[in-house]
């Protein structure tokens, strides 16, 4: 029984050529399903909620699970990524007139986040762990108040009224680029010198790797895509603030990450799918929905009593949800493992490749 | 021709000096070995030459450039290798990826080109996986290619450390107690070891040791250190009967 699933999860792995024809599909379907509406709007929704979620924790996962830091900034470069292509889409691109100035907003939003960034990786070269992770949260902060203190874009009121441009096949499109783009950093010589840095900073600049230049990059290309799923997520709720970016959301992030296991894009994706969809099935409206089939003596004082009031124990639930994760699996779903598909060909065959020639001359056997 | 020069290098913690008025001339293809007792200033010796440290006075030169100011990995990048006492490998990563990681500076492409997968990326990366695997084959590790560093036992940990060190491409390698752990058989085979990666990879080797065995059997020359002070100089016939190394191993005559 457990071999006939190893030999099926082995044939599977083999099929690489699967990843594109599905790849394929997938943007079939995030084109159809809007169109036809083959899936309820509110299905959509959590799907697009889903898509920017993965771009989240895939993002995120470079810094805290490959580079091994503790980063709380993450909702800090989305809101940066929100608010800048917010305000491009509504002050100044004419966006409504050539609706493919979107893409333009979104990639701005990505970049701008980048170059903050930049400024958080600075402190990394000196600093590590807990006094690093208080640096970020302390970053998370100053772009908070930084945002409310701004009354021309809105102080603590934030923007209403963005359009509503964020679609599946975009969302759909910037997971690809988000999965593609970490991958080809995680196995090149930039992200074989994250992961050293993780084992051993000091062995690893010994090994030649520049682990300023590493960190930069790192976190450049982790504030970045934060950036890009700010921008998707503000032209989806149609309405930022700064509370909407604070402490809970870098919360929910660390979650996804840790629940799909460091260090692994597959895991980040199954993570950020697992939570988002949990976290809609606490909403008081979605359980009193799928409760609403017990009978109305049973049904009446539970929705008054517990399902009501779950929204608020929504920020007990889920840090709770954090710690449990971090103490009981702290590997999480898949963590140091990967999804084969993702693992470059080359890769899996340098690895595993048994010595086809040997050496006609080694060096002498010891031990 | 010297390939690593010291001039009177000195290196302190506060009040207390690692090593003082330290200098070395390490010719081209020569094996020398640093011998002394515990905190001699040894190891602080490995960390000044590799940029971990930032000598207090003194210059380092490596075929005349100025190493004192460098980061490690720039130091590193002008092809010096090496080892520690403690292994210290990515014990979580596999054996290949160790290996693959010291070809950083080697590898030539750009970061845009690996995010994208243009350009030199995949060359670059078939070229390291290849010297990763000849290195790995070499020193019959490469049917451990795919395995966790830290699974394997300690004898091999010592030769990937090794195998991680050329990798590098080094000209000159610097040897931080090799023979740490091991019983006189083990340190007859390493002896051999030694001599044959010389030979193999055309290396000047400065060899720090503890085990009086593996210095004197192989080692061309030699330098002893006390407390930071170098009391010794010499073929490893007339460091044996220094007085002067006599004493600060064994201690001075009777107590008084």
């Amino acid at each position: 029984m457990k071999s006939a699933l190893h030999n099926g999860r082995e044939w599977l792995a083999a099929q690489r050529w699967l990843l594109p024809v599905l790849l394929l599909a997938g943007f079939g379907l995030a084109f159809a399903i809007p169109e036809y509406n083959l899936l309820n709007k509110y299905v959509q929704l959590v799907v697009m909620y889903v898509g920017i979620n993965i771009i989240l924790a895939v993002s995120l996962n470079l810094v805290n699970g490959y580079m091994g830091e503790f980063s709380l900034a993450h909702a800090g470069f989305m809101a940066v990524g929100a608010y800048t292509a917010a305000l491009l889409t509504m002050k100044v691109l004419p966006v409504v007139a050539y609706p493919a100035l979107f893409p333009v907003a979104i990639l701005a939003g990505g970049l701008v986040a980048a170059l903050f960034g930049l400024i958080v990786a600075v402190p990394s070269f000196k600093t590590r762990g807990d006094y690093l992770a208080l640096i970020t949260l302390a970053f998370l902060m100053i772009v908070k108040s930084l945002i409310e203190n701004i009354d021309y874009i809105g102080g603590p009121r934030g923007i209403p009224g963005i359009r509503r441009m964020t679609t599946l096949p975009w969302v759909f499109f910037w997971v690809v680029v988000t999965v593609w783009v970490v991958r080809n950093f995680v196995y090149s010589k930039y992200g074989r010198g994250v992961l050293s840095i993780r084992e051993d900073e000091i062995a690893s600049d010994l090994m030649s790797v520049n682990t300023r230049r590493v960190k930069f990059l790192a976190f450049t290309v982790s504030s970045f895509f934060a950036g890009i799923a700010g921008g998707l997520f503000a032209h989806l709720l149609q309405f930022i603030s700064p509370r909407v970016f604070d402490i809970i959301k870098t919360t929910d992030i660390l979650i996804m990450v840790y629940l799909g296991g460091i260090a692994s894009i597959g895991g980040s994706i199954l993570g950020a799918a697992t939570y988002t969809v949990l976290l809609e099935l606490l909403r008081p409206s979605t359980v009193a929905a799928l409760l609403s089939w017990l009978p109305a003596i049973v049904f009446e004082p539970l929705n008054e009593h517990v399902i009501k009031h779950l929204g608020v124990w929504r920020m007990v639930i889920m840090p709770l949800a954090l710690v449990l994760v971090m103490i009981f699996w702290p590997r999480g779903i898949m963590g140091l493992r990967e999804f084969r598909w993702f693992i470059p060909k080359r890769d899996l065959e340098a690895h595993h490749r048994i010595a086809a020639r040997e050496e006609k001359h080694g060096a002498p056997h010891g031990h | 021709m010297a390939l690593l020069t010291a001039t009177n290098v000195r290196h302190c913690f506060g009040g207390l000096c690692a090593l003082a008025d330290f200098n070395l001339n390490l010719e081209t293809g020569e094996l020398m070995g640093v011998i002394g007792p515990n905190g001699a200033g040894k190891t602080t010796l490995f960390n000044l030459i590799t940029g971990v440290y930032r000598a207090s006075e003194g210059s380092i030169q490596f075929k005349g450039t100025e190493l004192v100011g460098k980061t490690p990995h720039q130091i590193t990048a002008l092809r010096i290798g090496r080892t520690f006492q403690n292994i210290r490998l990515f014990r979580d990563l596999s054996v290949l990826d160790n290996v693959r990681i010291a070809h950083y500076a080697q590898a030539d492409y750009s970061p845009l080109e690996a995010l994208l997968q243009i350009g030199r990326y995949r060359r670059e990366e078939q070229r390291i996986i290849e010297n990763s695997r000849r290195l790995l084959a070499i020193f019959h590790l490469e049917a451990l290619a795919g395995e966790t560093a830290k699974n394997l036992p300690y004898g091999l940990q010592r030769r990937l450390e090794i195998a991680r060190a050329l990798a590098i491409g080094p000209e000159l390698l610097l040897l931080d107690e090799p023979a740490a752990g091991m019983n006189p058989n083990e340190i007859d085979l390493l002896m051999e070891f030694i001599l044959w990666i010389r030979k193999e990879f055309n290396l000047t080797i400065l060899l720090i040791e503890h085990q009086m065995k593996l210095v004197m059997g192989i080692c061309e020359r030699m330098k002893v250190l006390d407390f930071g002070e170098t009391i010794a100089e010499g073929p490893p016939e007339v460091i044996q009967n220094h007085p002067k190394v006599l004493e600060a191993y064994l201690g001075e005559g009777p107590v008084g």
